[in-house]
């Protein structure tokens, strides 16, 4: 923010953003599905933060309906200098469920959703109703992406109806790493199958 | 800052403070450098557990000095003089290998305690190879009450010695009425050689 007065500065943005304490959550960029393939994260574009500045990452999905019946919705990185959204994962898998008519409740690992040492999309969230009230939810947490040391550790819980024969809602638990040494600085998420028809992204900065 | 006009004040510090800070407020980082513990003690270095009705530490890229480590917290009630509050918790972790022989989800009763007063451990044994390490997030509710027990939800994410990606899951509770006023944080062996543990506290 700045403060202007008569076309004169009193007070430049600089110098709010260091004398306030603004949150260790900061917004860093929304991006809203329509009818889009691919919702794309780049360090250094439009306005995107994926480095050093933070300590970790959050990236919050609200209400991402896909246009196919049955698609999971599923991400990837590249390494700094890297394209092709293909990195090595490891990766466990675990789901809860609860039938709308109380028929039928589950803990159980999906072997479907995890890799290990794979270069695919990880799968954050599985089989997602395309009707029209359903929209997929959740949040992923990405640790330490500038470190030039370590691997890259990612946990995501998300939330979405499912159809079986009756509805259903599923609480996903995805969790892993990123098995590379090299600092990540893009990500991209996607269907498995068709669009996103609508929904938002937010990608959320943490650290003080 | 402050906004001042001819010498009268518009708007002090304390009004910007207040009114454009996030929800989330960052309290304090610790980082590790070949340290045994790494401490949050009420009243020392800016860390107040009397303000907040949750708190959340954030683990990131801890890196044990010796292999095959898991990573414990306890609370205490004496300013850190003991770390031995009673605690009830469960545990249950998702583990797959890079070599894609086992996965499973299960309970951990190794892992979990009733009524013990040790360190908690928070996941699977993390690896000392150069890029594995451990991270995670802690939620602590309401750590000043006087009436009711101390909650806590915590998950972390694992690269194992054997190479095993862990997604571990603890909950519990610190029982007791008494107020926790420091918090503290170890391997069950060897230093915390790297990473940082940051402290928010939810308005």
């Amino acid at each position: 923010m700045t403060v202007i007065s008569n076309g004169t500065n009193l007070i430049n943005n600089g110098a709010i953003d260091s004398g306030i304490a603004t949150g260790a959550m900061t917004l860093i960029k929304t991006l809203t599905a329509s009818s889009s393939a691919t919702l794309s994260f780049v360090d250094g574009a439009s306005s995107v933060v994926l480095d050093d500045t933070y300590d970790s990452y959050v990236f919050k999905f609200i209400n991402i309906h896909p246009e196919t019946d049955g698609a999971e919705l599923e991400f990837q990185a590249n390494a700094a200098g890297a394209s092709g959204f293909n990195e090595t994962i490891t990766s466990t898998s675990f789901e809860a469920n609860h039938k709308e008519d109380d028929n039928e409740t589950g803990l159980s690992y999906i072997t479907g959703g995890d890799q290990a040492q794979g270069t695919a999309f990880q799968s954050i969230q599985r089989n997602a109703y395309n009707t029209n009230d359903n929209g997929v939810c959740g949040t992923l947490h990405i640790y330490g992406i500038s470190s030039t040391t370590f691997v890259k550790h990612f946990m995501s819980n998300m939330q979405s109806q499912q159809l079986d024969n009756v509805g259903m809602s599923i609480n996903y638990f995805h969790a892993g790493y990123f098995n590379l040494t090299a600092a990540i600085d893009e990500f991209q998420f996607k269907f498995s199958s068709g669009n996103m028809d609508s929904g938002v992204i937010k990608l959320y900065g943490i650290g003080g | 800052m402050g906004l001042i006009s001819n010498a009268t004040t518009v708007f002090d510090n304390g009004s910007m403070s207040a009114g454009f800070g996030g929800s989330m407020t960052f309290i304090k980082k610790l980082t590790a450098s070949s340290s045994a513990t790494l401490s949050f003690v009420h009243g020392s270095g800016g860390v107040d557990f009397s303000t907040h009705k949750e708190y959340v530490f954030i683990f990131n890229n801890l890196h044990p000095q010796t292999d095959d480590q898991i990573f414990t917290f306890q609370g205490s009630i004496d300013a850190g003089s003991n770390y031995n509050v009673a605690i009830t918790s469960t545990t249950f972790f998702a583990n797959h290998n890079e070599a894609d022989s086992t996965a499973a989800l299960g309970y951990q009763a190794n892992f979990d305690q009733a009524q013990g007063t040790a360190f908690q451990q928070t996941s699977g044994t993390t690896g000392s190879d150069n890029d594995q390490c451990n991270v995670g997030i802690l939620h602590l509710f309401n750590p000043s009450d006087t009436t009711f027990v101390k909650h806590f939800i915590c998950r972390t994410s694992i690269y194992s010695a054997s190479n095993y990606a862990v997604d571990a899951n603890v909950a519990g509770y610190f029982n007791t009425t008494s107020d926790i006023d420091a918090m503290q944080f170890k391997y069950q062996s060897g230093n915390i050689d790297a990473g940082t543990i940051c402290l928010y506290g939810i308005a």
